[in-house]
Order: structure tokens, then C-alpha cells, then sequence
């Protein structure tokens, strides 16, 4: 057992990525993430590490850019307008292969919103969010815990892929506290050595970090099919999920991070009252585990997509699905959350619509 | 005897740079002064988006490139992490003074010990000569074609005056690459912009005036007059900081 500490989600997190190693962290003050430039700030000098209070998300994410390609394990944090002037960075350290962990604590969308927890950012950040064909590996922690563990896991396999990482967190997850075990860090994965960095240029040939391919045929097509190859091995090897009571489950409830946490809690209430209730959560959002979703669909009755945002969620689900299992919505954005009973509600609803159909078609 | 060779700081690709562009020459005097002062091995170099964004073909040093007005951060980013190594960026007037002019400042106010080289030829030049922020009152481009100050577009933008009011800025000095004199005071410019860095003391910046007679529509002689006439009335030549 390792210790237990108390913590806010946003905390937790740069704990997480002290002990993992990461050694600067660039950010700028943006509600609901505040706490993390602010343990930062104070954490980073105890380690030898480097705290920048950037100009801007823009400069914050490019100063990231230069740590990562100066080989240092490197992280920024935003919240959801933050996350979107991050976008042109992110496109470029992903075109250059680097690898970074970004946080995004999401809050109500979209223009300046709210400070309200949300999951409206899902779009921007598992199809791309800047330009180009690109990908991030995307995480979404349903608890403290997870959320230390799966920081350790991000700069592991941001270094393993050499590509971004980023952690969609919320406003809930990242303000709230509970106690979480501090385990120390190892890697889970052999780390490549970083054949890459830029530290000048002693004893080797100079080394080049950058994204413009001017020739078409033989330069950025090439480079991009092998950006490709690179993603269909992460899709193929780091799909990442949670199943809960789903293998006599009518109804599967879909859900991820926060939302999938009350879920859970609905699924419990739903067997109380007898009625065949699970729950599937991916743990990694992009890569997507279409598989385990597909298999589900083959068991379930019906599916039920919460998210907290206007159905964006739902469409990797269905994709996934594939017209094999019909799937239902409940959700809205804004700052709007799900209670357990307002999922329970929606369950029964279905159930009782399936009894009627069943019924008619009698 | 007195020989002339190129310096190994350079590489020997052919050149992307128009006839008359003063881009190769600024190459030419940072590569000389990265040989002088022996740090070609702990040299990084940041090249911006613009004409020399391929600049990294040229360089014999690691080199990276990054999105438009970023370099300063991306610098911040490598010379936090190595403080031991020689981090400098290379911008056009575009890159600097527009989309990473919140960049410059902060860097400069932060005082990073990081050099920039900053080539003000007053026109975009990769893009086709659309109006830049150091393009002068009156002159014309592709985005200001009755002479900028007819519409609104404000008078030119004067990096140099603008930083050395910054507490954390150790050197600002403009100077051009118009004539021979003048290339020899920016290289003495740039050594001791490098050598700053060198020796632990900051932010420092050399404004060089160049050529763009593509884009100015010039014949390479009336640029260098360009320069000469024009260019160095609207931004005077000169230390605007040195904290010594």
C-alpha cells in the first residue's frame, strides 16, 4: 500500500506527473484548472523541474513544443477556450512526433461558457481539434485515482508513440477531492531511447524538429501515411475499457469519465429495483474501443448513450455499434449533470417503452 | 595570403533566397559568428515561418522550426530546459511583430537568455508582399495598394523603440545589410548578441534592415537605395539598450 493523500482532481494530477517524471509545465490561470499552474508553480522548483507562467495558452503550448524536443517529460493544462488556442500547437507536435501531455479540465462551452463542468470538448479532442490528419491519445479518468494512474500511463505512452496525450478531465473531476494512493512511478511500457532531441549538435549529425514537408508525392503524402500506420498501431494496441454488470445487461449505459462514475451509481440503483442494468466505459476515448462496444451490442437489448454535452459522445458509439443494438441519449451541455436518478429514470422509461413495443408487436 | 571560404556553419545546399534578398547575407554573418565564438555544437536554432523557414537546409546545427510567431516560446521551452546550450531564433518582421508579437514582448519582459535575429525587410515576403507591420507609411504592397495610412492600417511598427522600454531586455540594436559598412556592424551586432547569451546576460535582439527586391517590385540596386533612403529614416540604425 502506498500512502493515501487528500487532493483535488486538478492536484492529483501534477502529483502524478511529478512522480512520473515531468520536469516543466507551461499554463496559463483559467477556471477550472487553476489548481494546477498553482501546484505547479510550487512543485516544479522542489524538483529541479521548470515552471513557466506563460504569456498565453499559445506560448504555453509551444514552450511545451521546445521542452518536449529538448527531451524533457513536459505538460500544460487549460481548460476548454484555453484547449482551443492550444489547437495550433498541438497540430504541430503531432506533425513533428513529440510527445506531451496536455490536460483538459472541460468546462461549459461553447465561446466563453461557463465554469461549470462539461464534456463538450469530445469532438475537439478525439477528431483532431487543429489541422491536418492527426491524432491525440485521449484519456478519460472516472476518479482520482484513475486520474493519478492514468497521468503516470500518458507520459509512458506519449514517450512510447512519441505523440501527444491528453487527459480530458472536467470541472467536477478536477475540483472535487478524495483519497488517492500514491504509487510510485514505473514504467509499464520499454521506453525508447529519445534519438531525436535537440541539444546541440556534439559528436553527431545536426538534428532537424520540424512539420513542413514541401514535396507532395514523396514528402507529406509519405510522411502522413506513416503518421497513419503509427495510429492504427496505437488503435490496435492501447483501446482501453471499463465494463460494469454488463454481461447480463438489457440496458448498457455508455459513459465516460465523470458521467460514467454516476452511471455506475445508476446501474447500482437500476439491479436494486431488478432491472438488468451495465455499464461500458472507455477509458481511452481516442483510441475508441469499437470492439468491446461491438461486443456488447450483441448482448444488450439496448444501449444508452449519457454524456454530458449535445450528442457527441453518441456518435463514436453508434459507429461502433453499428445499427446492431439501437441507441438511446441522455444528455446536455452547459454545466448540466446527470444524477443517479435522472439516468435511473431514463432506464425505466426505456424499459417500460421496450414492454409496450414488445406488447404492439404481440 | 587572404582566403575566403564558406564557414562549416553553413551547409553547401544551393540557396532558396531571391537574387538581391538580404537573408543569405544575415545567414552568412550568424553562421560566422556561431563559428568565431566555437558553439556550433551547442547551438540551437529556431527558424521561424516566412522566407527563411527553410533555413534549417542551410544551418549546419540542430535546427527546428515551429508555427508563426512562436519562436520566442519554443525558445523559452529549449534554453529553460538547457540553459547550458545556445538557443537563438531567426523571425521575419511577419512573424516578430504581428502574429507573435505577445510572444517577443514576454519573452524579452521575462529577460530569457535567448538571441533573435530579427530581419525587417517591411513586406511579407513567402506570401507574395502583402503588407507587413514594419512595411512604411505610403508604401505599397498587395494588401495596402494605395500606400499603407490610407485605410486605417496605422503607421509601421518599431520592435527596437517598443522593447527598450522592457526592464528585462539586455540588448536591442538595429542595424541593416544595405552596405558593406553596414554588414560589418551587424556582425559585430550579432557576435555580441550571441555573446550575451554566452555570458548569462538575457534577452538580446539585433533588428536587421534587409532587401526584398522581389517584393518591393526593385531592381536589386534600387532596394539596397531602398534601404538606404527609406528604410533607415523610418527605423534609425542604433543601440536602443545595453545593459552592457
Amino acid at each position: 500500500m502506498g500512502k493515501k493523500i487528500l487532493l483535488k482532481g486538478n492536484e492529483v494530477m501534477c502529483e502524478a506527473a511529478v512522480q512520473a517524471g515531468c520536469r516543466f509545465f507551461a499554463g496559463y490561470p483559467i477556471t477550472p484548472q487553476n489548481e494546477v499552474p498553482e501546484y505547479m508553480s510550487k512543485r516544479m522548483p522542489q524538483v529541479s523541474g521548470v515552471f513557466v507562467q506563460a504569456e498565453s495558452e499559445i506560448a504555453a503550448i509551444n514552450m511545451v513544443f521546445g521542452a518536449s524536443a529538448s527531451g524533457v517529460r513536459c505538460m500544460t493544462s487549460s481548460s476548454s477556450p484555453g484547449i482551443s488556442l492550444k489547437q495550433e500547437g498541438i497540430s504541430y507536435i503531432a506533425g513533428a512526433e513529440l510527445p506531451c501531455l496536455i490536460a483538459n479540465v472541460q468546462r461549459g462551452g461553447p465561446g466563453l461558457g461557463n465554469i461549470r463542468a462539461s464534456q463538450a470538448d469530445y469532438f475537439q479532442a478525439v477528431k483532431g481539434g487543429g489541422h491536418g490528419d492527426y491524432r491525440v491519445i485521449v484519456l478519460a479518468p472516472a476518479s482520482l485515482q484513475e486520474i493519478y494512474n492514468l497521468t503516470m500511463n500518458a507520459f509512458d505512452w506519449a514517450d512510447y508513440y512519441r505523440n501527444p496525450v491528453m487527459m480530458l478531465s472536467d470541472g467536477i473531476s478536477g475540483q472535487m477531492a478524495e483519497p488517492v494512493e500514491i504509487l510510485p512511478y514505473k514504467p509499464i511500457v520499454d521506453l525508447p531511447a529519445k534519438d531525436y532531441i535537440l541539444d546541440g549538435c556534439k559528436g553527431r549529425k545536426p538534428r532537424v524538429v520540424k512539420t513542413l514537408v514541401l514535396r507532395p508525392t514523396d514528402g507529406l503524402v509519405t510522411h502522413n501515411e506513416h503518421l497513419q500506420e503509427k495510429y492504427k498501431c496505437i488503435e490496435s494496441e492501447l483501446s482501453l475499457c471499463e465494463e460494469y454488470e454488463t454481461a447480463d445487461a438489457e440496458i448498457v449505459i455508455a459513459a465516460y469519465g465523470i458521467t460514467a462514475r454516476i452511471a455506475k451509481g445508476a446501474v447500482r440503483l437500476a439491479r436494486k429495483k431488478g432491472l438488468a442494468a451495465g455499464l461500458i466505459r472507455p477509458i481511452t476515448l481516442w483510441p475508441f474501443p469499437s470492439d468491446a462496444f461491438a461486443d456488447v451490442a450483441e448482448t444488450a437489448r439496448q444501449i444508452l448513450t449519457v454524456e454530458m454535452s449535445h450528442g457527441q459522445f453518441i456518435e463514436d458509439v453508434k459507429l461502433a455499434v453499428n445499427g446492431t443494438c439501437p441507441v438511446e441519449f441522455l444528455g446536455k451541455g452547459g454545466g448540466w449533470y446527470p444524477t443517479e436518478e435522472i439516468i435511473l429514470e431514463k432506464i425505466e422509461s426505456m424499459v417500460a417503452a421496450s414492454v409496450t413495443t414488445a406488447k404492439g408487436e404481440l | 595570403m587572404l582566403t575566403l571560404k564558406r564557414t562549416d556553419v553553413l551547409t553547401d545546399a544551393c540557396t532558396h533566397y531571391c537574387p538581391g534578398c538580404g537573408h543569405g547575407i544575415a545567414h552568412r554573418l550568424v553562421a560566422e559568428v556561431i563559428e568565431e565564438l566555437g558553439i556550433r555544437e551547442k547551438t540551437i536554432g529556431i527558424a521561424p515561418v516566412g522566407c527563411a523557414v527553410l533555413m534549417y537546409d542551410y544551418f549546419n546545427c540542430d535546427m527546428t522550426e515551429c508555427a508563426h510567431g512562436r519562436p520566442p516560446a519554443m525558445a523559452t521551452g529549449i534554453k529553460r530546459i538547457q540553459p547550458d546550450k545556445i538557443v537563438f531564433t531567426y523571425q521575419g518582421d511577419g512573424d516578430l511583430a504581428a502574429i507573435g508579437t505577445a510572444e517577443t514582448i514576454h519573452a524579452a519582459n521575462r529577460g530569457e537568455n535567448i538571441t533573435v535575429i530579427f530581419i525587417n525587410n517591411a513586406i511579407y515576403g513567402m506570401t507574395g508582399g502583402q503588407m507587413a507591420p514594419t512595411t512604411l507609411t505610403g508604401m505599397r504592397s498587395t494588401t495596402s495598394q494605395d500606400g499603407r495610412g490610407e485605410h486605417g492600417e496605422g503607421p509601421p511598427l518599431k520592435v527596437c523603440e517598443l522593447l527598450s522600454t522592457l526592464d528585462g531586455v539586455c540588448y536591442l540594436e538595429r542595424t541593416a545589410v544595405s552596405t558593406p559598412k553596414d554588414v560589418i556592424a551587424t556582425k559585430r551586432a550579432i557576435k555580441k548578441a550571441f555573446q550575451n547569451q554566452i555570458d548569462g546576460k538575457g534577452f538580446s535582439l539585433v533588428e536587421v534592415l534587409s532587401m526584398c527586391p522581389t517584393d518591393w517590385k526593385l531592381s536589386t540596386v534600387q532596394s539596397v537605395d531602398f534601404v538606404n533612403n527609406e528604410m533607415k529614416e523610418a527605423f534609425p540604425l542604433g543601440v536602443y539598450k545595453d545593459k552592457g
